[in-house]
């Protein structure tokens, strides 16, 4: 186990190396100057005397490899750069607006879990029955619908129709936070429904669960005894993986309900060029995603010493 | 007994008949998205983008059977015009992700050695990333267009396809057919062609089918931002970006659009459950 950990966390460095090395190029060569995007920012006129003094100073007259070296360097060191926009520095703009994008996933994962579960184990007991089409029936609507379209809808619905609950912002208490949780929740709900149906289904496949039966053990004790707990790996597994769609639909749902999370931090940051801004939030949010993977695949390991991911990909 | 296992052989050709029939039928209505995808310029009622603003926000019926946006356009014609950016871009897209990644996957799988290792570890950094962030990260980078955005999309999406050929063409590579067809001669390039590509065609493309919907909400998803089709292009997601303000006067401008899209991807999942069901028939079902 110790020496599984630590061939993961070593293969973890040249992913990490990718990603940061992806972000800075991605940045760096990008169609725009850098120099001419904080000049239109900040509204003011330099010469061209002025622009390269700046780029001097900022060092991008140095070669690329260099700067990405020297650039990696402070961002390690937690220094990412400030906003072309308000100059603050984005690490600490990142880190203040976390929080409320975290909050949104947790109450965004707890809404689908207490849906899929339940829906997806009685929809594979209930097999090619009404039930089970039914919530199969759902699962592929939900599944269809754009997170933008559903955020829409239920503004539309609940806060101007029926004025139950306010349309934007998190400032409303509880309240607001029913509305970008259900959108999320929603689609994610769908996919996973379908995933817990599909695993508790190859469960109920196997021959022991027919042993069971033969031996007169009552359905519900299988279910529960045996069944169910041999698919909760797989199902937590497959939640967690979900979590990468969750951290990408949460720049849409956010800047739609005017959330204030890092997700509307990006999506503000791109219709003004902040780049520095969007570099933080790309780095991070595959930072997490790597780390969130990571967690998963070492508990999977853990809790079931059969399976030897590492050896499977080569 | 017999009788038994008679009646088990004529279901399953009922349920081989049921999958047919749903192909059939599903098929049709993509193919009649794609038609009228293709034919939009000599379908819409009206000049999509001609405005009349003595004719604003109309509210659906009459002459204009959608209603009209702000500008005066009409909603069923601007939606019929939609159809050709949002499905044209995601059918691209797939196609494109679909050749590149298998390409990717398959010379990885068949040669092994350096190659496929740095191959896999490119994949790994794009697979490290969740979809829409890196989507959003490149198509603000390359500042919006909907060619952009493909680009953004098929960046991200081709390691999963890689992935698939890959380990597709590793459970192939020794069977004896291949060592039979490399024994009477035949050279890398007719080994990939005549027997690697047959055989791990089908989940490749039952993969592929099933994403036709999901990289169509995410293209619309990048418009919807304002990092895919820039206004005054008719495109489903930026429509409703657009009307987002009228939401509480004029919902049909956004409802319009979002059901246009939502309709489409039904299909067009209709159709990934189906080939997948008649491909894969291991995976019915789930």
């Amino acid at each position: 186990m110790k020496r599984y950990i630590a061939k993961r966390l070593l293969q973890l460095i040249p992913i990490l190396l990718g990603i940061t090395l992806f972000s800075f190029l991605l940045m760096n060569t990008g169609t725009a100057d850098v120099i001419d995007v904080m000049e239109n920012n900040t509204g003011s006129a330099l010469s061209e005397e002025e622009k390269n003094a700046l780029r001097e100073d900022l060092g991008l007259d140095r070669p690329l490899l260099l700067q990405y070296v020297i650039w990696l360097g402070k961002t390690v060191r937690g220094d990412m750069g400030e906003s072309f926009v308000s100059g603050q520095p984005v690490s600490a703009m990142f880190v203040s607006k976390l929080p409320a994008t975290i909050g949104l996933m947790i109450t965004s994962i707890l809404l689908t879990v207490f849906l899929s579960v339940p829906l997806g184990i009685l929809s594979a007991v209930r097999q090619n029955r009404v039930t089970d089409y039914l919530i199969r029936f759902f699962s592929f609507v939900g599944n269809s619908l754009p997170n933008f379209f559903v955020s829409l809808l239920l503004i539309w619905f609940f806060s101007l129709k029926f004025k139950l609950l306010p349309v934007m912002g998190n400032n409303a208490g509880w309240k607001s936070v029913i509305l970008p949780t259900l959108t999320l929740a929603l689609s994610m709900a769908s996919r996973y429904t379908r995933q817990v149906r599909a695993t508790v289904l190859e469960e109920l496949n196997k021959d022991y669960v027919q042993g069971a039966r033969a031996r007169g053990i009552g359905e519900k004790r299988i279910l529960y005894f045996s069944v169910l707990r041999a698919s909760m790996l797989t199902i937590a597994t497959l939640l967690a993986l979900s979590i990468g769609s969750l951290l990408g639909g949460t720049a849409i749902v956010e800047s739609i309900f005017m959330w204030d999370g890092v997700g509307k931090m990006a999506v503000d940051a791109i219709t003004m060029r902040d780049y520095p801004v969007i570099q933080v939030y790309v780095i991070w949010m595959a930072v997490i995603y790597v780390c969130v993977n990571l967690f998963t695949d070492m508990i999977y390991h853990y809790l079931d010493p059969r399976i030897r991911l590492g050896r499977e990909d080569g | 007994m017999r009788e038994k296992q008679k009646m088990t052989v004529g279901k399953q050709r009922a349920a081989g008949d049921y999958i047919k029939i749903k192909m059939i039928l599903f098929g049709t209505l993509a193919a009649g998205v794609i038609l009228t995808a293709v034919f939009a310029p000599y379908l819409v009622p009206y000049d999509p983008y001609e405005q009349d603003l003595g004719n604003a926000l109309l509210p659906p019926g009459g002459a204009h059977l959608l209603g009209t946006d702000r500008y005066g356009r009409d909603m069923l014609s601007r939606v019929i015009m939609g159809s050709r950016t949002t499905v044209f871009a995601a059918l691209l897209l797939v196609a494109v992700i679909t050749v590149i990644g298998s390409a990717a996957g398959i010379l990885c799988g068949y040669h092994g050695g350096k190659l496929d290792a740095f191959l896999m570890r490119v994949s790994d950094i794009f697979l490290a990333f969740p979809g829409m962030v890196f989507a959003i990260a490149v198509a603000s980078v390359m500042s919006g267009g909907i060619l952009n955005a493909v680009i953004a999309l098929a960046c991200i999406s081709w390691p999963k396809y890689a992935r698939i050929a890959r380990s597709q063409v590793l459970s192939i590579r020794n069977m004896p057919y291949m060592a039979a067809a490399k024994l009477s001669g035949s050279g890398t390039f007719k080994m990939i062609c005549r027997h690697v590509v047959p055989n791990i065609a089908g989940p490749v493309i039952v993969t592929a089918v099933l994403d036709i919907g999901t990289m169509m909400m995410e293209i619309a998803g990048l418009s919807f931002l304002g990092l895919g089709a820039a206004p005054p292009t008719a495109e489903w997601g930026s429509m409703m970006s657009n009307g987002r303000s009228m939401l509480q006067t004029s919902p049909w401008v956004i409802l319009a659009p979002g059901t246009a899209i939502f309709l489409t991807v039904v299909i067009f999942n209709l159709v990934g459950d189906t080939v997948r069901d008649l491909l894969d028939p291991r995976q019915k079902g789930r």
